[in-house]
């Protein structure tokens, strides 16, 4: 987990890249059409978004990523065929603190429930911990997004804080809850 | 209906640029202040700059989402700080930081009594259904005063400020329409 010849971006089933501006806009488009991922990966109002707007944003991310230098993005691929399965980010980095916010989606239904998730946010704590050596990451889910839930505890998460009621979804009030994890906690857990 | 902008200490203000930009740029000799108000590393801004900042943030606050104040002691009418609300307008929440910058204002119910009238703006005019904030733990003051104004602390990330070599944890802080308005009959009565 240490090696310096340990690939960052290379997992069991599942790789990082960069975004393909050519063939990675159509695929989102469609992740945009499922309101269910919508409402998983964001607090945004949900809406379809074309190909077209799609690549908008990736263009914007990149102008982002290039101009803050605070935001990590890979695309998730599968090594079978490097298609596009997902995102994974680390963003709003405060390098003075040590702290980033990660963020994680597999867009497609067939997709989950397979590990990919797992695999991913293995990598990305790796990348955040040992590479960019953050002190600690911090991720946000809604109360009622229980397989995000569930994959942040897995990997060691705390629950942190309770931002009782933050959200308005489907006539009602929910929490939003904030996780942490340390990298002296992701160290121990590594090495056991 | 009751004074929006008139409290029992302070009151509510949008100051010229100008006026603004002079002030600022006495208050950002003070460091301690700085971290107090954020985690992010203390700098210093040019008064021109602080003067287009003040003009931007003025336009914007005619924009529904954006709402910035300046705080006076009625007393001597003296400019001593600022609130800003930044409301999530899908969810119905607002975001709350302020600050004193005047040294002699501090530790005297100034802050708390502008608090209340943030408060009061929020949930009897903005209508908003929740507002927050966040804090560092070096920063026991400012929890005594929200906690006064009503707010509850809903939990705290660990560690992730660092200032003077050591890390600190964020408190993350909450008060719910309902809240508030328990509160006010409380007082009431």
């Amino acid at each position: 987990m240490f090696d310096i010849q340990t690939q960052l971006f290379e997992g069991q089933d599942i790789r990082f890249g960069p975004i393909d501006h050519e063939k990675d806009p159509g695929i989102e488009s469609k992740w945009t059409h499922d309101s269910d991922f919508m409402r998983m990966y964001d607090i945004d109002p949900a809406r379809p978004m074309s190909a077209a707007m799609m690549k908008k944003k990736y263009e914007k991310l990149e102008k982002e990523i290039e101009e803050n230098k605070n935001i990590y993005h890979f695309a998730i691929r599968a090594r079978e065929d490097d298609g596009l399965i997902g995102k994974a980010s680390i963003h709003r980095i405060e390098w003075s603190n040590g702290n980033g916010w990660i963020r994680l989606g597999i867009g497609a239904g067939d997709d989950r429930r397979k590990g990919y998730g797992s695999q991913a946010l293995r990598m990305l704590l790796r990348f955040a911990f040992a590479e960019l050596n953050l002190f600690r990451v911090t991720a946000a889910v809604q109360e009622y997004n229980e397989a995000g839930i569930a994959l942040l505890k897995k990997a060691g998460f705390v629950e942190e804080v309770r931002r009782r009621q933050a959200l308005d979804r489907d006539g009602r009030r929910w929490d939003l809850l904030v996780f942490g994890l340390l990298n002296d906690e992701w160290q121990k857990q590594a090495k056991a | 209906m009751r004074d929006l902008f008139r409290g029992e200490l302070v009151r509510l203000t949008t100051e010229e640029p100008d006026a603004y930009a002079k002030m600022e740029v006495q208050w950002q000799k003070d460091t301690e202040f700085h971290s107090l108000m954020d985690g992010d590393p203390a700098t210093v801004v040019s008064e021109k700059k602080l003067k287009e900042w003040f003009e931007k943030r003025n336009e914007s606050s005619l924009k529904p989402g954006r709402h910035a104040f300046s705080i006076r002691a009625l007393a001597e009418d003296k400019l001593i700080g600022f609130f800003g609300l930044w409301v999530d307008l899908i969810h119905s929440e607002a975001w709350v930081g302020i600050g004193i910058g005047e040294r002699e204002f501090w530790n005297k119910g100034y802050g708390t009594d502008a608090m209340k009238l943030c408060l009061q703006y929020a949930f009897t005019e903005l209508n908003v259904h929740r507002v927050s904030l966040g804090l560092m733990d070096y920063n026991p003051r400012a929890l005594r005063s929200y906690e006064k104004a009503g707010f509850r602390l809903e939990g705290r990330t660990r560690g992730d400020v660092q200032r003077a070599g050591k890390h600190h944890d964020s408190l993350w802080m909450g008060i719910l329409h309902e809240e508030w308005l328990q509160m006010q009959n409380r007082e009431k009565q």
